[in-house]
């Protein structure tokens, strides 16, 4: 045999799935740097998720509703239990906590006058209420926050709502994080903070701890503002039947989801990646701690963490919320990630699609920054429009599928009009796999 | 001592929480009033919410959040204080003549609190421009996160004063358990001082004399991330 060395195949190289060219990346960077990897956005692996549910439609045994002539109504009153002033929303979408700060100005501004025309709330953040979001907001939720930054009772009865956070679900169980870019003059007085020090919020609030301090902290917050507000008890999906029973006992009148896959100004990624549930798997526990107390539609529940369509709406509502809240989706409507900002993104070692420096103050698109050269590039009129725009398509695509289940309001959307697509969202929702009457746990199986 | 005319009454073992603090929050601007609450029976939320500066005197002690988130007004609670006595206070002056539970004066804003007792646990957490000045002790993570304002211990402090702290000022007389990361000693300056004795005359303690006190403050070695810090994170 004659050997010729040029003929000899070479092993290719080949990535490891382990040791992913992603992972080691991340190794080589915290061996050289020393600090965990902060990132705003939400998770970005694979999870159960919506897209594993289908609906099912109307066939002989049911019948659909005339899309242009028959009614399918969208409202959702929040805070009917406690609330002298409970909150009417046009549309079950409204906008979710996101800081001045976190966000520019412009970005806030935008966000109020485009859930605004579209008749639905916006929320503050961990940084207090700015004139401008009060001012372009008609129904504004004021966050009451571990960190306190910027609270005050003025703002506690400008507000519309009050939301306490307990968690969020890209973090549930860590405080808010601003870095020393993003803290101008601006934020670090609203914030009593030196100006450029890289912020960590408090993760537990400072006068109370567990259910029954909670149930006196919202008494204390209504005898403040007279019980005219609804009072919401915003959690990261985690232990949710028991959270929610919690929440419900301390007195809540709302209670809010959030999923892991829900987005962030700033966390680090092993948090992000890491801790907590999907929504998927939160809402049935969620809501079966409701109909358990007996309370379901009686204390509302605002899920997110994902929500990007119409039909993830229809699904969340199907599975038994009352509204849902997008953050990601809505800054994305602004312009984030936009294949405009190519260019800029590319400077920025990125590409559209993938941009999650939400933490570092330099987005192209004007929406995450303090920086007011950037933030100029974000038309709050235009923005609003945008995120009007959006929300009337989610909206209107919820409705088409409530329409194609026969329903005359998002709210009759059940789990019947729905299958699951995998074992996983089966044994998650307790939705039956497609084609089967069966999931997962159920006779016992 | 009240100077003023009309001295109202009302009873908390026959009036509801919302009709107390209604008729309080409701009290007309300028009015020459002051109240007396009797029969607190430690009832939570008592007096909060105020924003005109009457003068309303707790006769007895009072549960969680008392005077929470006082603006102008002037509470004086004849007894002992549960957790967050004052808390989130924007301004007026709150004073408690027995102890104070944990997070006394927590996240406060502006105003003074004087406890002529002892206070518990992380009195003055995060607080953000009040001033408190305790005649006793204070108890662990006192000042934690304390962004601004002063916090003044004439007896001692409890473990980890003044963790993380930020711009807030701590002076303590009496010894301190031990220092929170990013605590440290201040040198005293003139300027302090005069600080501390205006702060202890408003306070009603101008007894206490200012020269036996340690001013504490931040290193500011956490302001930023860095590796060097990853044991304080
Ligand atoms: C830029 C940004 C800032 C945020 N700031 C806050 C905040 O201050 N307080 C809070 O409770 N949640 C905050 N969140 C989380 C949102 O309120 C919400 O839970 C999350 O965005 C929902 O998931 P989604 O992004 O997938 O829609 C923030 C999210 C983003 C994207």
């Amino acid at each position: 045999m004659t050997s010729d060395s040029k003929n000899i195949p070479r092993t290719q190289p080949r990535f490891s799935a382990t040791f992913d060219r992603g992972t080691i990346s991340e190794i080589q960077r915290a061996a050289a740097t020393g600090i965990y990897d902060i990132r705003g956005g939400g998770t970005k692996r694979k999870l159960p998720h919506f897209d594993d549910l289908l609906f099912l439609g109307a066939s002989v045994s049911r019948y659909p509703l005339e899309g242009y002539r028959e009614r399918c109504d969208t409202d959702v009153v929040l805070g009917t239990r406690f609330a002298k002033k409970p909150i009417v929303l046009k549309t079950p979408v409204t906008i979710a906590g996101m800081s001045f700060g976190a966000l520019s100005a412009q970005a806030k501004e935008a966000l109020g006058r485009g859930a605004s025309a579209v008749g639905t709330s916006t929320t503050t953040g961990d940084g207090g209420m700015t004139p401008e979001e009060r001012g372009h907001s008609a129904t504004l939720v004021y966050q009451y926050l571990p960190s306190r930054y910027g609270m005050n009772p003025d703002d506690l009865r400008r507000a519309d709502a009050i939301e306490i956070v307990v968690g969020q679900g890209a973090k549930p169980g860590g405080g808010g994080m601003l870095l020393g870019q993003k803290i101008s003059a601006r934020v670090a007085k609203m914030r009593d903070l030196p100006e450029g020090i890289d912020q960590r919020s408090a993760c537990r609030h400072p006068d109370w701890t567990g259910p029954d301090d909670l149930e006196i902290k919202i008494e204390e917050l209504r005898e403040i503002t007279n019980w005219e507000k609804p009072i919401y008890v915003k959690v990261g999906a985690s232990r949710p039947y028991y959270d929610v029973s919690l929440a419900v006992k301390s007195g809540a009148d709302v209670v809010v989801l959030d999923g892991m896959q829900g987005g962030t100004a700033a966390t680090q990624e092993v948090f992000i990646e890491h801790v907590g549930l999907p929504i998927l798997a939160a809402i049935r526990p969620a809501v079966q701690a409701l109909q358990d107390l007996g309370l379901h539609r009686k204390v509302q529940l605002i899920v997110s963490g994902g929500i990007r369509t119409g039909a993830d709406m229809a699904k969340a509502l199907a599975l038994g919320a009352d509204a849902v809240a997008i953050g990601t989706a809505a800054l994305i409507a602004l312009g984030d990630n936009s294949p405009d900002l190519a260019d800029e993104y590319a400077k920025l070692g990125t590409v559209p699609g993938a941009y999650d420096d939400w933490q570092d103050g330099r987005d192209p698109a004007g929406i995450t920054t303090q920086d007011p050269v950037l933030a100029a590039r974000l038309d709050p009129v235009l923005g609003g429009r945008r995120i009007a725009n959006y929300l009337s398509v989610m909206t209107m695509e919820a409705q088409a599928i409530a329409r194609a289940c026969g329903k005359s309001h998002l709210h009759n959307l059940e789990p019947e009009d729905m299958v699951a697509l995998t074992m996983e969202a089966a044994a998650m929702t307790r939705i039956p796999l497609a084609g089967t009457e069966w999931y997962p746990g159920k006779g016992g199986f | 001592m009240t100077t003023r005319p009309n001295i109202r009454q009302i009873d908390l073992a026959s009036t509801s929480l919302r009709d107390l603090n209604a008729a309080l929050q409701g009290a007309a601007e300028g009015s020459d009033d002051a109240w007396t609450i009797v029969n607190p029976r430690g009832r939570h939320a008592i007096a909060v919410g105020m924003t005109n500066p009457v003068e309303v005197t707790i006769a007895g002690h009072a549960g969680y959040y008392a005077a929470g988130m006082n603006q102008r007004a002037i509470v004086t609670i004849d007894g002992n204080a549960g957790p967050g006595v004052a808390e989130n206070m924007m301004s007026g002056r709150v004073h408690v003549k027995g102890n104070a539970s944990m997070a006394a004066g927590a996240t406060g804003h502006g105003g003074l609190l004087v406890i002529d007792g002892d206070a518990g646990a992380r009195c003055g957490i995060s607080m953000k421009g009040i001033d408190i000045v305790v005649r006793g002790s204070v108890g662990h993570m006192s000042g934690f996160m304390a962004q601004s304002g002063n916090l003044v211990v004439c007896g001692d402090a409890g473990e980890a004063l003044g963790d993380s702290l930020y711009e807030a000022r701590v002076f303590v007389r009496g010894t301190v358990k031990s220092l929170g990361a990013d605590c440290e000693k201040k040198e005293m300056t003139v300027a302090d001082r005069d600080l501390l004795q205006s702060l202890l005359e408003r306070a009603g303690m101008s007894d206490v004399p200012v020269g036996a006190f340690t001013l504490y403050g931040s290193a500011r070695r956490l302001y930023h991330f860095h590796v060097d810090n990853a044991s304080a994170y």
